[in-house]
């Protein structure tokens, strides 16, 4: 492929930006301008990607490629290039990064310069890892993510962020240094850490679970989801909204694209016990998100929930649930970081989040009764709604494997139906709360300019969520065969697993990055 | 009848030794400066003379790089002149130039002259130290350089700890070289050759491996390079010493004495003792483990922030000795690789610490650094880079060198001690971080700066060593191709 640049320009633009912006002795205000409109051109750029991504039939599930060596006698080169799903997932994080940079410039930020810095940072990482097409480098850009995270959490969070900092910090690093591990074990015994090589395929279990530890935890899936709650009600909103609605996106597609389609054999042995340990943590989350006393703690939970309801979709392995899966990332990472900056909004004009002091905020505010009635029951999955398309997906998907974790996704939909109509009513109906004043205002024109797109594209992709399905894993629409394959895969035993094959021949066909 | 017919020089090549001898003149002429120089002038005159005899002999040590693409043996077989000692001599005179810059505002009560002479002189004999050939050379260089820092770390007699620690340090180093000399001697009289290449050869052609004599020794010479690369246990005077030094020379202490006493411990084992191979890397593997167990586990409870970074260096050391353990060729270019990155963050991060202290007038600690960051943006941010370097983290060139050396580890089949250094690299990070939310996060302590009232000045000597320290952190992410490459022509000589 030719078009590589896009690619480049896409993890580039944010890291020179961040360079420029934490040099160069900008205003407060110009900094936080120049962001924004740097990472609005970000979504320029990731639309000029999508449009040159080919779907049609037999093209490279690679594309947009560009390699240029990094250290060469390890076979170690920075490879970056977009597969059809990936392309989605890093959409889906520029448009939240875009978001949620404008709602710092609207609230505004002390030390602006290196806040905005540090997002735009993020964002690069964060376009980085679904970009990567190298073990290390996506190592690289995994732990790039964490460093302004964690300036971000730490520096710009609430009280308790000292706390919460340590705990995300403790448990991300311990979940990604095992994937290091792996990663030396793999590149090294090998010979290259090229994704698309023949080589970048294994069986170990032991190499399986490095990878899994560290996607576990940023996920993150029951039991290692300690350092959630605090990392998500001390972080400052917007960036709440991108920890559970980008970063954890970065887990859910390392399961997808490393552990399920580079390791099929492990990731098939091992599917039972995920399976069980994401099913508990969507329902748990979701009963979680239920009795949480605060906005932030159920968008939390509900985060948990989600991400263990994804995962179901991913191990059903096959194209229905991963199509759920990568729609419902889609989906959850705009409605999450809508919501935790919603749950800003309303802290904002009534200092709070508890919910036994807010209450009755709908009177007289219409703008904002109406965007998180309509979050909240795209969030509840409400027929006809994306979130439908996705879990439906998903639970068709994993109902292949065994009903019975249909029915647990099922029951949890009728959970986040609970927990979502809980907390519009707890925020929005009832008696008006000791918390909000008379004075505290609707929805401001530049709020609603930030959170009136997101409601779009939900609803864009409510009405045509084959946008995304259908322009996932290459040919799916028009190859029937394909789709087959996937599903007949089990029946065959898993070393003819079709995903792997697909995956493997098509990149093997599809070299088109520069040698 | 002179003298040279009567005893036979041998044929001297002046060229492969030019870096210690500039370091030397400098030495002298700074001594010529202390007493002769007006005593306003010593200061930069001394500095000057021995940042340009840095720079020179660092040129110096470029053009030997350039112009030895063959090993040899030269001046009587005593001195190797070969990529391997020249890459290390930049590296330690690469620290050098940053620490002339750190020390540009040093306060010292009198006798900068002679700092800045020592300085010079211990570099010199550093460079010395890693072409050195033999036992001889080896313990010549190796008293030579640190008489130097004995010194170096008791200049400061204003400072409460600085005779103590020049004072344990003599003594603790003392007993190093002694155990060293003693180790010598042993092997020389197990195979009775001093020179490295032919004990080898002589332990080949007299059946000598796994002599009692000779493993004796061996294990003794270990014992002596680890005291003067504080690796552990054998690092019990590092945090005393690095606390009560003057800053700049801790610095150097942590960059340039430990790449000499590393460099020189691989050159030792590989030409000397090839046949005991399987003895040394389970030796070093046992030492990098118990270092990087003493080393995080000692930083951990630390508040004085030189404290904890000589703990943090002790943990460095075990991190450097696994590519040792390695004993192979990734193992070498990532031990050289590893040395570039370490130098520069060690001196960068001491340098702050410097700018810190002479705010203060205090020592540093993690309750009066809290605000740096937003007060010294620069220096704050150079903190964090170093940091995240020590913890290995992308962006930093510590994070290629850890990869390195993990690789070069499982290259060697040990899973194990990539485990080890997995898990030590976890617990490092909580005093690397807790040192940068001390400096950002924490708010920032009522403490007096600058008691005169007003700014205190502007370094730009020291901002300027910083970032060329950052530079070369930052750089050795970016550019590992042409830096490895540097690094396998280097090990090369070692017959990698």
């Amino acid at each position: 492929m030719d078009s590589g640049w896009i690619t480049d320009t896409l993890i580039l633009l944010p890291l020179g930006a961040a360079i420029f912006i934490a040099v160069a002795p900008v205003p407060r205000v110009v900094a936080g301008v120049l962001a924004f409109a740097v990472s609005l051109v970000e979504i320029a750029f990731w639309g000029g990607a999508l449009t040159a991504f080919d779907y049609g039939a037999g093209k490279p599930s690679v594309q947009l490629q560009e390699q240029t060596t990094w250290f060469g006698e390890l076979g170690i080169s920075y490879h970056v290039g977009f597969t059809g799903f990936a392309i989605w997932v890093a959409g889906m994080s520029v448009v939240v990064m875009a978001a949620a940079i404008g709602y710092a410039v609207w609230v505004g930020r002390e030390h602006a310069r290196a806040y905005f810095a540090s997002m735009l940072l993020l964002t690069s990482a964060l376009v980085g890892v679904f970009a990567a097409q190298d073990y290390l480098l996506f190592y690289v850009f995994w732990e790039a993510m964490l460093i302004p995270l964690y300036v971000l959490v730490g520096v710009w969070g609430g009280p308790g962020r000292l706390r919460a900092t340590l705990m995300f910090f403790i448990y991300t690093m311990a979940g990604s240094l095992l994937m290091l591990a792996s990663i030396i074990v793999l590149g090294i015994s090998t010979g290259s850490f090229d994704m698309t090589a023949p080589t970048a395929y294994s069986s170990s279990n032991w190499i399986f679970l490095g990878f899994v530890a560290a996607f576990v935890v940023k996920a993150p899936i029951f039991p290692f989801h300690g350092w959630l709650p605090d990392a998500y009600r001390e972080a400052p909103a917007e960036v709440a909204g991108v920890l559970s609605g980008a970063v954890s996106k970065a887990a859910a597609y390392g399961f997808l694209y490393i552990a399920i389609l580079h390791f099929p054999k492990p990731a098939h042995d091992f599917r039972t016990p995920i399976l069980v340990l994401a099913a508990i943590g969507l329902i748990y989350g979701s009963l979680l998100a239920f009795r949480a006393p605060d906005f932030r703690g159920v968008v939390a939970y509900s985060s948990l929930a989600q991400i263990g309801l994804i995962t179901i979709g991913l191990f059903a392995t096959d194209l229905a649930g991963f199509n759920g899966a990568v729609l419902q990332m889609v989906n959850h990472g705009l409605i999450s970081a809508a919501m935790f900056m919603l749950a800003g909004l309303v802290e904002l004009r009534t200092g709070t989040g508890r919910f036994d002091r807010l209450g009755g905020m709908a009177r007289g505010r219409p703008a904002l009764a109406t965007l998180l009635m309509t979050f909240g029951v795209i969030a509840l999955a409400v027929p006809g709604s994306s979130n439908f398309a996705g879990e439906f997906l998903i639970l068709t998907g994993v109902f292949t494997t065994g009903w019975g974790w249909s029915v647990v996704g099922a029951v949890a939909i009728v959970l986040a139906a609970m927990y979502m109509l809980r907390l519009i009513s707890a925020v929005l109906h009832q008696a008006r709360g000791s918390a909000v004043p008379d004075t505290a205002r609707d929805l401001r024109l530049p709020e609603l300019a930030l959170l009136v797109p997101l409601v779009a594209l939900l609803i864009f992709l409510s009405a045509w969520p084959a946008a995304v399905t259908d322009h996932t894993f290459g040919q799916t629409g028009s190859t029937p065969a394909v789709k087959q394959q996937l599903v007949a895969a089990p029946a065959r035993g898993w070393t003819a697993y079709a995903p792997y094959n697909v995956v493997r021949s098509q990149t093997a066909v599809g070299h088109g990055g520069k040698k | 009848m002179t003298f040279a017919s009567t005893i036979q020089t041998p044929p001297v090549d002046w060229f492969a030794i030019t870096p210690a001898l500039v370091m030397l003149g400098a030495a002298a002429v700074c001594l010529m400066i202390a007493v002769l120089a007006p005593a306003v002038w010593r200061r930069r005159l001394s500095a000057w003379v021995t940042g340009g005899a840095f720079v020179g002999a660092f040129v110096a040590a470029a053009l030997l790089y350039d112009r030895s693409p063959n090993p040899q043996l030269v001046i009587a077989d005593s001195v190797y002149r070969d990529r391997y000692g020249a890459l290390a001599m930049l590296v330690v005179l690469g620290a050098g130039v940053a620490t002339v810059l750190i020390s540009w505002r040093i306060r010292l009560r009198a006798h900068t002259a002679e700092y800045y002479a020592l300085l010079a002189a211990a570099a010199g004999g550093m460079v010395f130290l890693v072409s050195a050939a033999n036992l001889i050379t080896l313990f010549l260089g190796l008293e030579w350089f640190s008489i130097c820092l004995y010194i170096l770390c008791a200049i400061d007699v204003d400072v409460e700890g600085s005779l103590e620690a020049g004072l344990k340090y003599l003594v603790v180093g003392g007993f190093g070289s002694a155990v060293l000399l003693f180790g010598s001697a042993l092997v020389y009289g197990a195979t009775g050759e001093v020179g490295f290449t032919q004990i080898a050869q002589a332990t080949a052609a007299h059946g000598l491996t796994h002599d009692s004599f000779l493993v004796a020794g061996l294990a003794m010479i270990i014992v002596g390079l680890g005291f003067k690369s504080s690796a552990a246990p054998f690092h019990m005077w590092t945090p005393d010493v690095y606390e009560g030094s003057p800053t700049p020379i801790t610095g150097f202490m942590a960059a340039a004495t430990k790449a000499t006493a590393l460099v020189l411990t691989l050159r030792v084992m590989t030409q000397a003792f090839p046949q005991e191979k399987q003895l040394w890397t389970i030796a070093f593997a046992v030492i990098a483990c118990i270092s990087l167990a003493i080393g995080n586990l000692g930083a951990l409870p630390q508040r004085n922030v030189k404290r904890m970074l000589a703990y943090s260096s002790i943990s460095q050391a075990g991190f450097m000795l696994i590519p040792i353990a390695a004993g192979n060729a990734l193992g070498a270019r990532a031990l050289l690789f590893y040395l570039i990155p370490y130098a520069a963050m060690s001196v960068a991060s001491f340098a702050v610490v410097a700018a810190r202290e002479r705010e203060l007038g205090t020592a540093v600690t993690f309750e009066n650094i809290a605000g740096l960051g937003w007060e010294r943006p620069f220096l704050g941010v150079a903190m964090w880079v170093c940091m995240l370097g020590f913890a290995g983290l992308p962006l930093t060139g510590g994070f290629v060198a850890k990869f390195y050396s993990f690789s070069a580890a499982y290259d060697r089949g040990w899973v194990w001690l990539v485990i080890v250094g997995v898990v030590a690299t976890a617990v490092s990070l909580y005093y690397y971080f807790g040192l940068v939310r001390a400096m950002y996060m924490r708010a920032p302590a009522p403490v007096g700066i600058a008691a005169a009232g007003g700014q205190p000045p502007r370094e730009l000597a020291l901002q300027t060593g910083v970032l060329a320290c950052l530079v070369v952190t930052v750089g050795s992410f970016f550019f590992v191709e042409p830096l490895i490459k540097l690094c396998r022509m280097a090990a090369s000589a070692l017959g990698f």
